[in-house]
């Protein structure tokens, strides 16, 4: 079986026939970079989803992957990401969701049985919750962990260690102890990298066009 | 106590715990089956015991130290994984590896696949009963982990499929010793399949096994080998082509009936499709350079180094600071041997990434666990979680 190549005509089509089917439920939908990419209001993933899966246009048959990202300084601090592919018309769509801490995202696993734990890696690494899942437990951290460790404010170093214990005989678990400091630098530095935007750029007048590479 | 009057026991279902040190648990999985009898009724796997916060780490590294993380994840196929990164970070800097580096990308995808599928495949007909295929493929892992070797200096961690190209060219000769092997590996192939496909032993314990249909395999998110054996024509490397895959010919193995057995034969034509597509790279290889003329993304060579001021600073400031990649978020994804192995990139623009999800295939293999064993005897364990291809480097992350 040979697949067409995936066209941006066809994720314009499919943009298009989104944006027009389900206009009260897509915030945004947008192509960057050949990948077109999908607000969704929180309210309306499950429908969106369903929508996705069945509709002929679409086609969005397997969901491929949910991951979150975290951005603090945002209201609804969480974004849920899903990944969504349709094999028979070779395209990708991304779908975003907000979602802050306390406000439960409903979840897929009725549209997509996969979801199932891919939402618990979600919920255990940033600690959205997914309404309607029927498993919601931690997935890849230890029995009794506390803390969602992919939040931007979780330290990288955690906040306990384990090691074996010769006196109890036992696993126990300690406050973490650093033997040097955290090392991290800053590197705002005046090197002109791919991007050069540094603080107080704006006020000064566009320079001249510079001839790039070494 | 009078025998006479003991009541009769109702049997009630047990807890049986399987693993997380067990020989055919491929690593660290612990499996809480709940057993009727023999009779498998749910699976409960519990992952994370490898568990190291590889993405998490990636957000306090430069684009450059993330790389070595991406060997160790699924550890024994570590150039696809480099190859997805190294794609998705290209992406975002909007540039392309120059031609004779995505030969040798292609050339090394295919070579490891080679070494990730001998592996499964040995370390699964040991999971079933068969010891010689594990003692024969591990020789020619050795002479694949040699090329590996020669190409960068390390035999499984490579850290050398770089954003912008390769880190290094391929050493004088190493093409005709790659040639040399491919010509003699279809044989290896065959005598693997001498000891395996017809043996009565091996068919016994995998046909009808775990038997996936197209539709649970999509809907459990199954990719790669696993999917296509269930009869699914889809192949990341066709309908997707990513660094000149579309300039190869290559055919896509797809299985019948998407037992345990099929996913056998699957990988093994696809080692061989594997030898056809090393060999049109060897053929087609462009001579001129492995890595984008750009300083400010690639580090200058050796040489230029030791005679040019700028060439130093260059070098010193790519390995501390790194580059700096603009605005952006993307989704590349690879076809890595275990399955879609995928990078979603997300940057803030400065040196470091802001977000690096991972998109694992065994993840999902592994959740389709509970579905396919359930109705299974306890000995079929071994022989669908091998047939599976499942890497704990990559399900734990």
């Amino acid at each position: 079986m040979t697949q067409p190549v995936p066209s941006s005509d066809r994720l314009f089509e499919t943009r298009a026939h989104l944006l027009q089917a389900l206009p009260g439920d897509v915030a945004t939908a947008e192509i960057i970079r050949g990948e077109l990419i999908a607000t969704v209001k929180r309210a309306s993933i499950v429908k969106v989803a369903t929508f996705l899966r069945d509709d002929a246009v679409c086609q969005f048959t397997q969901l491929i992957d949910i991951c979150g990202v975290d951005y603090p300084e945002r209201e609804e601090r969480f974004e849920v990401v899903y990944h969504l592919l349709s094999m028979n018309k070779n395209t990708r769509i991304r779908l975003k969701v907000p979602a802050g801490e306390d406000t439960p995202v409903a979840s897929l696993t009725g549209v997509f049985p996969c979801a199932d734990w891919l939402e618990r890696e979600v919920w255990d690494m940033y600690g959205v919750f997914f309404s309607g899942h029927p498993d919601l437990r931690r997935i890849l951290t230890d029995y009794g962990f506390d803390g969602h460790p992919q939040r931007k404010d979780f330290p990288l170093t955690g906040y306990v260690e384990m090691r074996y214990d010769e006196d109890q005989k036992r696993v126990i678990y300690e406050p973490v102890k650093l033997v040097q400091d955290f090392r991290t630098f800053d590197f705002l530095s005046p090197w002109e990298g791919i991007q050069k935007l540094l603080p107080g750029d704006e006020k000064a007048p566009a320079p001249p066009p510079k001839q790039g590479g070494a | 106590m009078n025998k006479a009057l003991t009541p009769e026991v109702e049997i009630e279902n047990y807890t049986l715990n399987f693993g997380p040190q067990h020989p055919a648990a491929h690593g660290v999985l612990r499996l809480v089956l709940e057993m009727d009898g023999e009779v498998i009724e749910r699976v409960d796997p519990h992952i994370g015991l490898l568990h190291r916060g590889t993405e998490k780490l990636i957000e306090y590294k430069t684009y450059l130290q993330a790389i070595p993380y991406f060997d160790r994840l699924d550890y024994v196929s570590p150039m696809n994984q480099e190859q997805a990164f190294a794609l998705a970070v290209e992406k975002l800097l909007g540039i392309t590896a120059p031609p004779r580096a995505q030969y040798i990308r292609m050339l090394f995808a295919e070579l490891t696949r080679v070494l990730n599928h001998i592996m499964n495949i040995a370390s699964y007909a040991m999971d079933v009963g068969a010891m010689t295929p594990f003692l024969w493929t591990f020789e020619e892992r050795e002479k694949l982990m040699g090329f590996y070797d020669e190409v960068c200096g390390a035999r499984m961690h490579a850290n050398y499929i770089r954003p912008g190209g390769v880190s290094m060219d391929m050493p004088a000769g190493l093409k005709e010793r790659i040639n040399d092997w491919a010509d003699k590996y279809p044989a290896m192939i065959d005598d693997l399949e001498s000891l395996l496909t017809e043996n009565r032993i091996f068919k016994q314990r995998t046909v009808d096994i775990g038997v996936v249909s197209q539709a649970e395999a999509l809907a459990w998110g199954f990719t790669g080998p696993n999917l296509r054996a269930s009869g699914v024509p889809w192949d990341l490397r066709k309908s997707q082509p990513y660094d000149g895959y579309e300039q190869i010919e290559f055919d896509i193995p797809v299985g019948k009936h998407g037992d345990c057995y099929d996913r056998y034969l699957v990988r093994i034509l696809e080692m061989r499709e594997s030898v056809r597509i090393i060999k049109q790279c060897l053929d087609k290889m462009p001579s001129g350079p492995v890595r984008v003329n750009d300083r400010k993304i690639m580090a200058p060579p050796r040489a230029e180094m030791k005679t040019s001021m700028e060439a130093l600073i260059h070098h010193f400031k790519l390995y501390t600071e790194g580059f700096k990649v603009p605005v952006g978020e993307t989704y590349v994804a690879t076809e890595a041997p275990k399955g879609e192995f995928a990078v979603y990139l997300v940057s803030d623009g400065t040196n470091k990434p802001y977000r690096c999800r991972i998109r694992a295939p065994g993840f999902l293999h592994l959740a389709g666990m509970d579905a396919m064993l359930r109705g299974h005897m306890l000995a079929d364990v071994p022989a669908v979680l091998g047939s599976i291809d499942i890497v704990f480097g990559e399900v734990d992350r």
